[in-house]
């Protein structure tokens, strides 16, 4: 009779077992089993000790409670972030650190996005950089060293391959130069596509000198591109953008090559009109319409006195 | 008489010491919502956001809530089983050394020790330490009711039992991992794979956790306190079974875009919905039983407790597989939606039913009345309004969060950068604050009026001069 099992304990708790383990089993036991829950992407490789002792400050500062590390298939996520995330490009992260929560921006994609000074400068004080980050500041990464020993025995519980070499590298490292490290690796197994570009644009500039794109301009640089070029676009962790030099020759370029730098950013190789970039600027055509970023340009130009 | 003695001193400690860690708990909570919009509050390297959130929800979730689990379940076992638990002596040393763990959890969650996995942060010494801690619990609870003295065993049993299997399964699997040091290990699983592991353990958590031991609280102490019967033993049958089938399907639908392959999704999603039925037959049967007698709502101050747990519950169980909607996901996930969602559940159902189960304890432990029905009063419509404020906001501010994030103007572009966005929820999160400051004044009033009512028994117990 059915109503036994209520005055059975052991028989209870076996049944009870038993249809708790079913979901169970099927949900968890049995892909793990597949293939398709061990994918692994050709181009990715296991951490380096610099960026193993990176990966495991993230993960001791609690970064991924806001910070998700996976772009879902949507367009706009695409869009604002990158290729949306691959399975095959966490096979190295004990565990996956996906995230929750984006309290902060995405960052599958943040490998390669800026260069290294860029987030020296933000680790150091988010502030400086937006004045309404909530972000902790983590000064104190650079004035803690790394401990080779331990980073070692981390590699070997990873089974990641290093050499003594490798761990004598890090003497005199940081855990603010591992935890940059890491910024630069993830997600760069998977191969960036350039934002589309702008199918037409115009050779010259159609907001040149009107005052009113150059109000919208000086707003936009203000809160885009003042990070890495100061305010008065003199120059700081990018180049100056009012002195005689672009991409590092002298000589000016025209308007549309202006157009798709902010477009599309640099890469490093990347070679414009025979000259070629270092790389390290962030791509912003997905977040600005050509209106923007005309407007854009004309108050750069303004800024240089043409 | 009986001829029997119940071990209540080890009731009374872990109640004691659930509420301490309670404390703890959610002051760390207020700290850390002001750090939302304050961010000087954060001290690093011990007091940042990322180290405090995960003291505020193990303090939560393994100090307030398994230390009340363990108090209140021990409770209600020597009731229903008619006996004395099996080893008092192991329950008391299953209190000093539950003390001893979640102390030691504390600190090395504030000195950064963190497996990365939610709601299984603590490292591996720690885990060794948990698990010591539910054997014992299932020592007594097993050996208990197998010596009981009571025939059937009631429903409340049902669910203690299922929780003792379901999460020592849950525990042990998810923090398998490969140590490096003392205090550092990864995780046995990679990648997707530890994905679904994690959420396999995370959603099953709250659901053995936050749910079912909760469930056995309320099925036990509802008709307790109203002196009505449960209104429906055969609901109760089907109620349990579906849940502890249903709930270890649906760990996925916290990947919901992912990686992860879709069928796993697909599946958790479908199983998801499934599971309102079984959450709202024990919604059902909470209603119905008080409605023998709604006048109890009124002349019985714990009813209300109850129904509006229940009601939480009702309302977390069709929130949660409505966020699970690959539809609704792709707008919320990731937003401060899916906190308000949380917070609805533990501050709504667990802390509600947790703190009126502790009302009907207490006095009856001491052989007296309750201190004061007006401040359980007064606690019950803080706790309610705080509460709201929190949920609501961070529905509204989630939604937001996910709509910009999603805007595009007329060509086609981005419409906010990012930190557009964040700037925006600010009036929100100061907000949410707010709700956390009502919340807590209402669980001092709580704590006084127990602190008051121990007072009072103990100077009853003491012998006339």
């Amino acid at each position: 009779m059915a109503g036994e099992i209520y005055r059975k304990p052991i028989m209870f708790a076996i049944v009870a077992a038993v249809v708790i383990l079913i979901g169970t089993a099927v949900t968890m036991f049995f892909p793990m089993l597949t293939p398709e829950m061990h994918p692994k992407l050709e181009g990715l490789k296991p951490y380096t000790a610099l960026q193993l002792a990176g990966k495991d400050i993230y993960q001791r500062e609690g970064c991924h409670y806001c910070h998700t590390q996976t772009v879902r298939p949507l367009k706009t996520e695409v869009m604002r972030y990158g290729e949306y995330s691959k399975a095959g490009e966490f096979a190295y992260d004990r565990p996956f650190l996906w995230g929750s929560k984006r309290t902060g921006p995405d960052l599958a994609r943040i490998g390669g996005k800026y260069p290294d000074a860029w987030h020296y400068r933000h680790f150091e004080n988010p502030r400086a950089f937006f004045a309404q980050s909530n972000m902790p500041s983590y000064a104190f990464m650079k004035n803690s060293m790394l401990d080779g020993e331990e980073i070692a025995a981390h590699m070997r519980a990873n089974n990641f391959p290093y050499t003594p070499e490798d761990i004598n590298a890090l003497n005199g490292k940081t855990e603010m130069d591992a935890l940059v490290a890491y910024m630069q690796v993830i997600g760069t197994s998977v191969k960036k596509e350039m934002p589309v570009k702008v199918a037409e644009v115009e050779v010259k500039n159609p907001l040149a000198g009107k005052p009113e794109a150059i109000a919208e301009g000086k707003k936009l640089f203000a809160g885009n591109c003042a990070i890495c070029h100061s305010a008065d676009g003199k120059g700081g962790i990018g180049p100056s953008l009012v002195d005689d030099e672009f991409l590092y020759v002298k000589g000016d370029l025209a308007d549309d090559d202006y157009f798709e730098i902010i477009n599309n950013g640099t890469k490093e190789g990347m070679v414009e009109e025979g000259r070629t970039a270092k790389g390290g600027m962030p791509p912003f055509g997905a977040q600005m319409d050509k209106n923007k970023i005309w407007s854009l340009v004309a108050y750069i130009r303004s800024i240089q006195g043409k | 008489m009986s001829d029997y003695q119940y071990d209540n001193q080890t009731v009374k400690g872990f109640i004691v010491s659930s509420i301490f860690w309670g404390v703890v708990g959610i002051l760390i909570g207020l700290w850390i919502s002001i750090q939302m919009w304050k961010p000087e509050l954060n001290i690093a390297p011990f007091f940042t956001f990322g180290r405090l959130r995960a003291v505020h929800t193990n303090g939560l979730a393994f100090g307030l809530g398994v230390g009340a689990i363990f108090g209140i379940t021990y409770y209600i076992l020597m009731r229903l089983c008619k006996r004395p638990l099996i080893f008092p002596k192991l329950a008391r040393f299953h209190l000093y050394l539950f003390n001893a763990a979640i102390a030691l959890a504390a600190l090395s969650l504030f000195a950064g020790m963190n497996q990365s996995l939610e709601y299984a942060e603590l490292e591996w010494p720690l885990d060794i330490g948990v698990v010591i801690l539910w054997v014992i619990f299932a020592i007594n609870v097993f050996g208990t009711i197998i010596k009981r003295k009571e025939e059937q065993m009631y429903i409340s049993l049902w669910f203690i039992i299922a929780t003792v299997i379901a999460v020592a399964v849950l525990y042990i699997v998810n923090n398998l991992s490969i140590p490096a040091t003392l205090t550092k290990s990864y995780h046995l699983f990679a990648g997707v794979n530890s994905a679904n592991v994690e959420w396999w353990y995370g959603h099953n958590a709250v659901g053995f956790v936050f749910t079912t031991p909760i469930l056995a609280m309320f099925y036990y102490f509802l008709p307790k306190s109203t002196g009505l019967p449960i209104f429906s033993h055969r609901l109760s049958i089907i109620a349990f079974w579906s849940l502890v089938f249903a709930y270890l399907w649906t760990g996925a639908h916290h990947l919901v875009y992912t990686p992860l392959p879709d069928w796993i999704q697909t599946l958790a999603i479908a199983f998801t919905i499934f599971l309102i039925a079984p959450s709202w037959g024990s919604v059902v049967n909470g209603y119905y039983t008080v409605g023998q007698d709604w006048d109890k709502m009124r002349t019985n101050y714990l009813t209300k407790f109850f129904i509006l747990g229940i009601t939480f519950y009702g309302l977390q169980t069709v929130q949660g597989p409505t966020q699970g909607l690959r539809v609704v996901s792709q707008l919320i996930h990731y937003t401060d939606w899916v906190p308000g969602h949380v917070h609805m559940g533990t501050m709504g159902w667990v802390t509600m039913t947790v703190a009126a189960s502790i009302y009907y304890i207490i006095p009856k432990i001491y052989n007296t009345e309750i201190y004061s029905e007006k401040v359980a009063n007064t606690h019950f419509w803080l706790v309610l309004i705080g509460q709201l404020i929190f949920s609501i906001t961070m529905w509204i501010t989630g939604i937001q969060q996910g709509a910009l994030q999603k805007a595009v103007n007329p060509d086609g572009s981005l419409a906010y950068s990012m930190i557009e966005i964040i700037a925006k929820n600010y009036p929100y999160w100061q907000m949410r604050t707010l709700g956390g400051v009502i919340f807590t004044i209402g669980m001092l009033f709580f704590i006084y009026n127990i602190y008051m009512t121990v007072r009072k028994g103990k100077a009853l117990a003491a012998p006339r001069a």
